[in-house]
């Protein structure tokens, strides 16, 4: 499923990070987390950033979901630049373009599974009726369209975080990014939860699956590696380069 | 975020978290409930005093004896003991020539006295006056007939009872046409006044009204059997009653041979100038309440920050949630202030409940009566809110302010 030249000429990549950098200071003590990475994902990839705890796979993470910006470096999100932007725009840019889902789910315990799946919807100011039928939509694609009234205490692991993916393609975004998604799952719900996430690339979604665990990595089409800050992805700058020369011509 | 979505989602907040919402609520609406007892509290002795002085009748000048000086505490009165007023004040009153704006003029005289119906005592207050009174005070009777002119003129023996006076000396049947005594003299009674029944004041259910005459000449007597201890003018319109006044005062200074105002041996109050003295104690009453009410709304609202701020702490992972979700700073902090509102409504809500119940309570284990107003009670809704509102913004400030890493990183 890799894209073809013609096609990396038309769509900009969705992530584009030149020369990245994350430095945390508290005091007198100064933290490099992350150093001069550059990472290219192109629409459709199936990508597993995998790396130790303390690589700074979690800093990656938050930079690329735009919860956190890069301290230096270039990083364009499909195409538009969001390193500059405040924190309302970034909020924007999460609701529109980034589907989360987290090792702990995070679903809302006082919400039946259709309320917690049309929330992004609630905060692009989509009307009730429309966020209602997406939601059920989202749950179906999932498998879990009879179970939508449910809340989620009434629902296991698999089904809970089943629910979270539904969130997290509901508003149909460029990048689904899945940080540890079957962190706390039995090795059931960890098939039922990775063949989901296949389907959902073999249906066009662009994924980055972070993780620490081999064998979940491996379901991936590619694997980057993350240790001491530092991103080994020996493709990134030769597409880099073609994204740029894409840049110009636009 | 639209707005119906900001209300909905702070309702399900409040809701779902029953027994914080709840122990928030509580400041608030003890502080509500102690508004709005107290204010009642406060309305309703300020509308009984006022419905004890309008049962004196309306539009109505009360002129007394003797009068107290500014500049001293001395009192200037009479020779003696006696009343410097007398029935010839009164009747001057009457003249339309010089007191166009009077419409009735009564003097009374009063003393406490025992009557006597075979072997049944009542002690009450005997009262000589004239057939102007009923007029003057806007009293009916029930049954029989009031005083008349020619009882005056005859110095009859008869007498009009109060309606509890009545009930007291005759236990059964009627007691028009029968005789009572007081101090050996027989009277006929001609006639029972209808009962005040608002009225706490006993006094105006409580009487034995003779002549004038029969008081002065058969009944008490005295020194300067004249004399009266009061003289009611009833003014002929809400309007002119400045205008009676002036013609009171200054027919009675001719009278008297006065003439300086200052030196007047005479006091007339309005029912204005009564009203004014007997509210300023309910005022202050009301000021003093109505602070601890305020200071009781106040620690309610500290309460309301101190449990938003627990909630902002609790719900720390939720908020960077929405956060990731696309909730901008505004929208969160928005979410907070109409949870505090909502808290505030609630709470505004059940102490106006509670306030009510206290109303329906209250006058049944006391004397006192609770008023109610419903814009009061609207009012302190709002305040409620408002407070809410108020002592939520720095919570909710904070929760906006949360960084969404930091907030989702939170166990």
């Amino acid at each position: 499923m890799a894209p073809t030249d013609q096609h990396r000429f038309l769509v900009p990549p969705v992530i584009e990070m030149i020369d990245v950098g994350k430095t945390y200071s508290s005091g007198s003590l100064t933290v490099e987390a992350l150093i001069g990475v550059d990472l290219c994902i192109e629409p459709n990839d199936f990508v597993a950033v995998i790396g130790p705890s303390g690589s700074g796979k979690s800093t990656l993470m938050h930079i690329l979901g735009c919860l956190d910006t890069p301290t230096t470096g270039t990083f364009r999100l499909s195409g538009h630049d969001v390193q500059d932007l405040d924190e309302n725009q970034l909020s924007d840019v999460r609701n529109l373009m980034i589907g989360f889902v987290f090792q702990q789910f995070n679903l809302l315990s006082y919400l039946p599974a259709w309320r917690n799946v049309e929330l992004p919807l609630v905060y692009s100011g989509v009307d009730p009726a429309t966020r209602r039928q997406r939601a059920h939509a989202a749950l179906a694609k999932v498998g879990l369209a009879d179970r939508a009234d449910h809340k989620p205490g009434e629902l296991s692991g698999g089904q809970q975080q089943r629910v979270a993916i539904a969130r997290a393609l509901v508003t149909e975004p460029a990048l689904i990014l899945a940080d540890e998604p079957t962190g706390n799952l039995d090795s059931t719900s960890t098939v039922e939860v990775l063949a989901l996430l296949e389907t959902l690339h073999d249906e066009g979604r662009t994924i980055v699956l972070i993780t620490h665990e081999h064998d979940v990595a491996e379901r991936a089409d590619r694997t980057i590696h993350i240790s001491d800050g530092r991103v080994a992805d020996p493709d990134a700058r030769r597409r880099l380069v073609g994204a740029a020369a894409m840049g110009v011509a636009s | 975020m639209k707005w119906a979505d900001t209300v909905r989602t702070a309702t399900e907040a409040v809701r779902s978290h029953r027994l914080r919402s709840v122990l928030t609520m509580l400041g608030i609406l003890i502080g509500i409930t102690a508004v709005i007892l107290t204010v009642g509290l406060g309305q309703g002795a300020k509308a009984e005093v006022q419905a004890q002085i309008s049962e004196l009748g309306t539009n109505l000048l009360v002129v007394s004896p003797g009068s107290t000086t500014d500049a001293s505490t001395g009192s200037r009165g009479g020779l003696g003991s006696s009343s410097t007023l007398t029935a010839q004040d009164a009747a001057a009153l009457t003249d339309d020539a010089v007191a166009p704006d009077v419409q009735a003029v009564a003097g009374t005289t009063t003393t406490s006295g025992s009557l006597t119906n075979g072997t049944t005592n009542w002690t009450t207050s005997l009262m000589g006056t004239t057939p102007s009174w009923q007029e003057v005070r806007s009293r009916t009777v029930s049954s029989g007939r009031f005083l008349t002119q020619t009882d005056i003129d005859n110095a009859a023996a008869v007498v009009v009872l109060g309606p509890d006076t009545a009930s007291e000396l005759f236990t059964t049947g009627t007691p028009v046409g029968q005789s009572i005594t007081y101090d050996g003299v027989q009277l006929t009674v001609v006639g029972v006044l209808s009962e005040l029944s608002s009225s706490e004041n006993t006094s105006n259910n409580d009487v034995a009204i003779v002549p004038s005459s029969t008081y002065a000449q058969r009944l008490v007597g005295g020194t300067t059997r004249d004399a009266v201890s009061s003289i009611y003018v009833k003014a002929t319109s809400a309007d002119t009653l400045s205008a009676a006044y002036q013609e009171t005062n200054q027919t009675l200074l001719n009278i008297h041979g006065i003439t300086s105002a200052s030196d007047a041996d005479f006091t007339i109050a309005t029912q204005e100038s009564i009203l004014s003295a007997a509210t300023s104690v309910d005022n202050t009453l009301t000021l003093m309440l109505g602070g601890i009410a305020i200071i009781s709304l106040l620690v309610g609202g500290i309460g309301v920050m101190n449990i938003m701020l627990v909630s902002v702490t609790e719900r720390t992972r939720e908020i960077g949630l929405r956060k990731a979700l696309g909730a901008r700073p505004p929208s969160i902090r928005r979410q907070f202030l109409v949870e505090a509102s909502v808290l505030g409504f609630a709470g505004g809500l059940v102490g106006v409940g509670l306030g009510f119940a206290g109303a329906v309570i209250v006058p049944k284990v006391s004397s006192a009566h609770v008023l109610l107003s419903v814009p009061a009670a609207t009012a302190a809704i709002a305040v409620a809110v408002g407070i809410a509102v108020i002592f939520g913004v720095y919570p909710a400030t904070r929760a906006a302010r949360l960084a969404p890493i930091d907030a989702l990183r939170s166990e």
